[in-house]
């Protein structure tokens, strides 16, 4: 009995009407999911070519879907909250239920959207980009993923069983800590990012070692694509950020479940400490989500402008100046905490300094378009929309950079405006441009070029609605996660309401647009879809697991770009060679399955099954070290097959 | 080539649409109207930023507009106009990393000025001694204790016109923040230390104040009022309040830290004679007394129209 | 992947593409662990003092005890490079006899941090004790954790050696571990004065 009253009473969470509705869907979808796989008897492929796999297509492929689930996910959590703010005296969501949902929006969207929809494009291109057959790991590669999508499953359980974390992405202390905030509902919050968070600091290893390892020969670093430089400096941060992260999420977890006095009251803690370890993370990680869409704006422009990207060194130094500046601006974050005149105005410059390296990309965006031919298909018209949009975020930011002016800003919709301007404009709006700039090269076809168009305007419109009004709401007085609104901000919030519809439109449109080109567009015959400079366009599409039969020498930037010009290839018949390809491996999947029994344990602080599983990791890890498999050869004559058929289109 | 233009009308556009929305809500935007001299120079700031930053949007969006307009792909395109081996210009490149430079310095210099002047009571009343009190706040309540009174308000505070009002700020619990739109910028209340923020109200009424850091279930009611009146009219009400509010016991003070929601009250004494949480001796006070009572958070459900919880 | 890079000459843990790439790798890792333990640190500094109702750390903290910790360490850093010497030569035995000596000296010293930790524990310091403590135990902690990972693992090499001998995968192993081993070694260098030292002047 009392096992019962524990499982309707903590164990799963009930009395919200939304809720039962979540659970129904998910159990339904789930039968579904199982049903289908068993009738079509796929079990054994899913786990054979998807499950198991260390191919980094495969992988890039895996991540993205996953990150569109999550944009789902965290986009109805946005309309939740633009519903329950579109009129004073709303009755649709309590408090408690609003503070839920703005916390796993805005965690569900930077951790497990933006980061792994950028990872899954980095995952996929630049390998192919810098001409190598794989990332240098294969198989660390596959446990970030599923050290991703383990941690991503922790965090959304959450919400039908034992409740969602309610103290903000940002779970400043003591509100967070044990005593304000009891029960299990912050541990989801601390373990599902610590989970995943191992995987990403393991991917910018991945990434840093194969850009500086892997490059075809002949491509030196000035010689890259500016997305692989973007993914480079990207993961040069997360090497040096994520450790902050996990070593913050650890002491709360530590102060939470084992009672120990880093960020509490008692004990002479130092509430203070959380803030300042988050935001020591937390401002390189927004750079690590915005400058991979950088590369990827740069990359199209350059694509669309048929023209060499303008001032490429210039590109890769002020992605260096923003890497390095982004460590040393952290507390602007926290103005407001009065730690006096010298403090704030140091960082308030370097903040403001970020705006120049930043300013000068801008303007070598426009400079490429300089004396270009512009052609305006989905993936431009989404780089395009970037910039103004952008600098409208860049430039409401160096306001808040303002440290006097931000002690009227702080924590009111003046920022929520801004951030969302930057990560929108800049994270959304890129991936949305890579996705549909490379999806011929991931499923040999292109998305349907109107439909695109439609989902464009409805999203990019639908976001200046929604959230430039919100500007004006701080002015207003408006702070931002307060569940209700007061009725002199009605007329603006009704029109961000209107706004955040649209954007799901925009959203649903690009989704069944995903669905349609999959049925009727037109396959793809050869590699090159856009005309492209890369060398992840020198492949034939679809791209074949070995990516490359013969790995060109590179004689300058725009490999591919020369290579046309010379009328060469990545299959030269005379050179091909066996090619040595890594094993897959389902110790990646099972190890991380483990480590979700061990996190579910702790979440729980059932010491026991949290024991149980780490050994099960722990034994992994042995089966690993114990592994010497050295991998397989692909045969000449398979090459020399795979190749024929996939170049047939071209002649 | 149709959406080309429809870009162009987009663009066009927005700055015309915040312009009306400005213009329609003018009266609301709290931030931009201060009544107080803290407000005023942080306005004052704002403006400026804001001018700025106009510029550089208008000349970003011109160039851009130029260049999506001129060099689109189009049929009897000048093909001199062409040139896709143009790279660079180094001339060009410096030219916009140093007019950015001299931007960000003539934003730092009014920046650090104002950062520092707001550190200070206001100059505008620098004759008087500023009125201290104590701004304490517990989930999800405002303690207002005036020392020199020697007299407390809950969720309501009273001020005098052109008198610098210095807060001592701190916190029970949770960190909060205690932010008066209308009279200028805010500041962090956090347990276990004290921070300073001056205020000031030049012209009477009765203004929004409010915890404007996310602190839980009860964080959209953590509000407070604010009446600014003149110093005689202060005067009368402090002395109303001694005369006719009950002493603030220990026991009652320890009972109101409970977390929830609170009505205004006033008191006769201060809690600063038991703690004060601004010190690392009072930093753990309320959570000895409430320890388990923060099981239940609260559903507020509607707002404030909507009756209370 | 590509096998055409290989060389037969030099160490023979970097004479494959795929050594030389996990050695990287394991430089940039060690990168990460830098940032890790130096946040650590700051975390230690900032709580340093904030011993509440608990005993202040020089009334504890025992030089004799750190002392032979800080020996047997830095013998098995030693040790170490002697055993990576003999590998370089060629000589398994001269690495068994070297990497045993190494663990042996490892095991010596978590067992005293764990006496250590044992004793604070009865005089009234333990991890929920203050904000102070709960620094020491979790910086101390996670080092003698990163000890008692480094020694399972280069047992399970060591089994390895046994079983296929040296081959540019294995040396590549012992090479990593090795690494490794340096770097608790250096950790503990700042500990030792960052944390002993000091803890025990102040």
């Amino acid at each position: 009995m009392e096992f019962i009253d524990f499982l309707l009473e903590d164990f799963f969470v009930t009395g919200q009407p939304l809720i039962y509705g979540a659970m129904v869907s998910i159990v339904l979808v789930s039968i579904a999911i199982v049903f289908v796989l068993s009738y079509f008897k796929k079990w054994g492929w899913l786990w054979r070519e998807w499950l198991t796999t260390v191919d980094h297509k495969k992988i890039g492929i895996m991540y993205i879907i996953a990150a569109l689930a999550m944009l789902f996910r965290g986009g109805v959590d946005a309309l939740l909250m633009r519903t329950q703010l579109t009129l004073p005296g709303m009755e649709f969501l309590d408090s408690q239920h609003y503070n839920e949902i703005f916390t796993t929006h805005g965690t569900i969207m930077i951790i497990f959207m933006a980061m792994p929809f950028l990872i899954g494009l980095m995952n996929y291109i630049v390998p192919l980009q810098i001409g190598a057959r794989d990332v240098a790991f294969p198989f660390l590669n596959a446990l970030s993923f599923w050290s991703f999508a383990f941690g991503a499953m922790i965090f959304n359980l959450s919400f039908v069983i034992g409740g969602s974390p309610d103290a903000g992405w940002t779970s400043y202390t003591p509100m967070a800590g044990a005593t304000l905030n009891p029960g299990p509902a912050q541990n989801y919050y601390l373990i599902g990012l610590q989970v995943s968070g191992i995987g990403t600091l393991a991917t910018g290893i991945n990434f840093i070692v194969t850009i500086l390892k892997m490059r075809a020969p002949g491509m030196k670093m000035m010689r890259l694509p500016i997305f692989t430089w973007s993914t480079f400096i990207t993961s040069i941060i997360i090497v040096f950020a994520f450790p902050i992260l996990t070593v913050a999420l650890a002491l709360m977890t530590i102060d939470r479940i084992f009672g120990s006095h880093f960020f509490t009251l008692t004990g002479e803690g130092m509430p203070m400490m959380w803030a300042n370890l988050f935001w020591l993370w937390g401002h390189p990680e927004v750079y690590i989500v915005i400058l991979p869409a950088f590369g990827i704006f740069s990359e199209i422009i350059s694509t669309f402008a048929r023209k060499q990207l303008f001032g490429y060194k210039a590109m890769v130094y002020s992605m260096v100046v923003i890497a390095g500046l982004s460590f040393v601006v952290w507390v602007h974050h926290f103005f407001t905490m009065g730690a006096g005149g010298a403090v704030n105005s140091f960082f308030s410059i370097t903040t403001m300094l970020i705006a120049v390296p930043t300013g000068v990309k801008i303007f070598n965006w426009l400079g490429t378009m300089y004396k270009g031919r512009i052609r305006f298909d989905t993936p431009m018209l989404w780089s395009l929309a970037f910039i103004p949009c952008f600098v409208i975020g860049g430039v409401t930011g160096v306001m808040l950079a303002m440290a006097a002016a931000d002690y009227q800003y702080h924590n009111t919709y003046f920022l929520v405006a801004h951030f969302h301007y930057v990560l929108i404009a800049g994270t959304v709006f890129g991936c949305f441009a890579g996705l549909t700039y490379w999806y011929p090269k991931m499923f040999g076809h292109k998305m349907n070029e109107k439909l695109g168009k439609i989902s464009f305007w409805f999203f990019v419109i639908g976001f200046n609605v929604c959230f430039f009004p919100m500007y004006f709401l701080g002015f207003a007085g408006m702070p931002r996660r307060t569940y209700t609104i007061e009725p002199e901000w009605m007329a603006l919030n009704v029109t961000a309401s209107i706004g955040a519809i649209l954007m799901a439109i925009g959203f649903a449109v690009f989704v069944y647009n995903i669905y349609y080109s999959f049925r009727y567009s037109q396959r793809e015959t050869h590699g090159d879809t856009w005309d492209g400079r890369a060398l992840e366009w020198a492949t034939t599409t679809p791209v074949p697991f070995y990516n490359f039969a013969t790995v060109p020498k590179i004689e300058g930037p725009e490999a591919y770009w020369r290579m046309k010009e010379n009328g060469r290839t990545t299959y030269e018949k005379e050179k091909v060679e066996p090619i040595h390809m890594p094993s897959d491996s389902g110790v990646p999947f099972v190890m991380m399955a483990f480590m979700f029994i061990a996190s579910f344990g702790l979440i729980w602080e059932w010491i026991g099954i949290a024991i149980a599983g780490l050994i099960g990791v722990l034994a992994c890890m042995v089966i690993r070290s114990f592994d010497y498999d050295d991998g397989f050869y692909v045969s000449v004559e398979e090459i020399k097959q795979t190749e024929k058929k996939a170049r047939e289109g071209e002649q | 080539m149709k959406n080309i233009y429809l870009r162009v009308k987009l663009w066009a556009a927005l700055p015309a649409l915040s312009l009306l929305l400005l213009v329609s809500g003018c009266g609301e935007l709290t931030v931009l109207d201060p009544k107080g001299p803290v407000g005023e120079s942080q306005k004052d700031l704002i403006i400026f930023s804001i001018i700025l930053m106009l510029i550089i949007v208008a000349v970003v969006f011109i160039a851009f507009t130029y260049m999506i307009v001129k060099y689109r792909d189009r049929p009897g395109r000048d093909e001199k106009d062409y040139d896709p081996d143009h790279h660079g210009n180094t001339t060009l490149e410096i030219v916009w990393t140093v007019i950015p430079l001299i931007i960000v310095t003539a934003l730092s210099i009014p920046t650090v000025i104002t950062i520092y002047e707001l550190e200070e009571a206001p100059e505008a009343s620098s004759d008087k001694e500023p009125l201290v009190v104590y701004a304490t706040t517990a989930d999800w309540k405002w303690f207002f204790s005036y020392p020199e009174e020697n007299i407390e308000t809950v969720n309501y505070l009273h001020i005098p016109t052109d008198r610098a009002i210095e807060f001592r700020l701190s916190s029970a619990d949770s960190m909060a923040s205690l932010w008066i739109p209308a009279l200028g910028g805010q500041k962090y209340n956090m347990a276990g230390m004290e921070n300073t923020l001056y205020l000031q109200a030049d012209e009477e009424g009765t203004y929004e104040g409010r915890n404007s850091n996310y602190n839980g279930s009860g964080f959209a009611e953590h509000t407070f009022e604010v009446h600014a009146e003149n110093e005689e009219d202060f005067e009368s009400w402090v002395e109303k309040v001694k005369n006719t509010a009950p002493e603030l016991t220990q026991e009652e003070y320890d009972s109101l830290l409970a977390p929830g929601l609170e009505e205004e009250l006033e008191f006769s004494s201060t809690h600063l004679d038991y703690v004060d949480h601004g010190t690392n001796e009072g930093r753990d006070y309320l959570i000895e007394r409430h320890k388990d009572a923060f099981e239940e958070p609260l559903h507020l459900k509607g707002g404030r129209g909507a009756g209370d919880e | 992947m590509s096998a055409h890079t290989d060389i037969s000459t030099g160490p023979l843990e970097y004479r494959t593409q795929e050594g030389r790439m996990n050695i990287l790798g394991f430089w940039i890792f060690l990168g990460a662990e830098v940032v890790l333990f130096s946040t650590l640190f700051a975390t230690y500094a900032v709580l340093f003092g904030r011993t509440a109702d608990a005993p202040v750390p020089a009334d504890l903290f025992e030089m004799p005890m750190v002392l032979i910790m800080t020996f047997l360490l830095l013998t098995s850093s030693f040790t170490c490079g002697i055993a990576i010497h003999h590998m370089r030569r060629g000589s398994l035995k001269g690495l068994f006899v070297w990497l045993g000596i190494t663990l042996a000296l490892g095991l010596g010293f978590l067992g005293f941090e764990i006496y250590e930790f044992v004793h604070y524990a009865h005089e009234g310091a333990s991890l929920p004790s203050s904000a102070f403590w709960s620094a020491f135990f979790v910086l101390t902690g996670t080092h003698g954790l990163h000890v008692l990972l480094g020694i399972s693992w280069a047992v399970l090499i060591l089994i390895q050696l046994r079983q296929r001998g040296l081959t540019p995968v294995t040396s590549r192993k012992v090479f990593i571990v090795g690494l490794y081993w340096h770097f608790l070694d250096v950790i503990w260098i700042f500990i030792f004065t960052s944390v002993y030292l000091i803890g025990m002047v102040v």
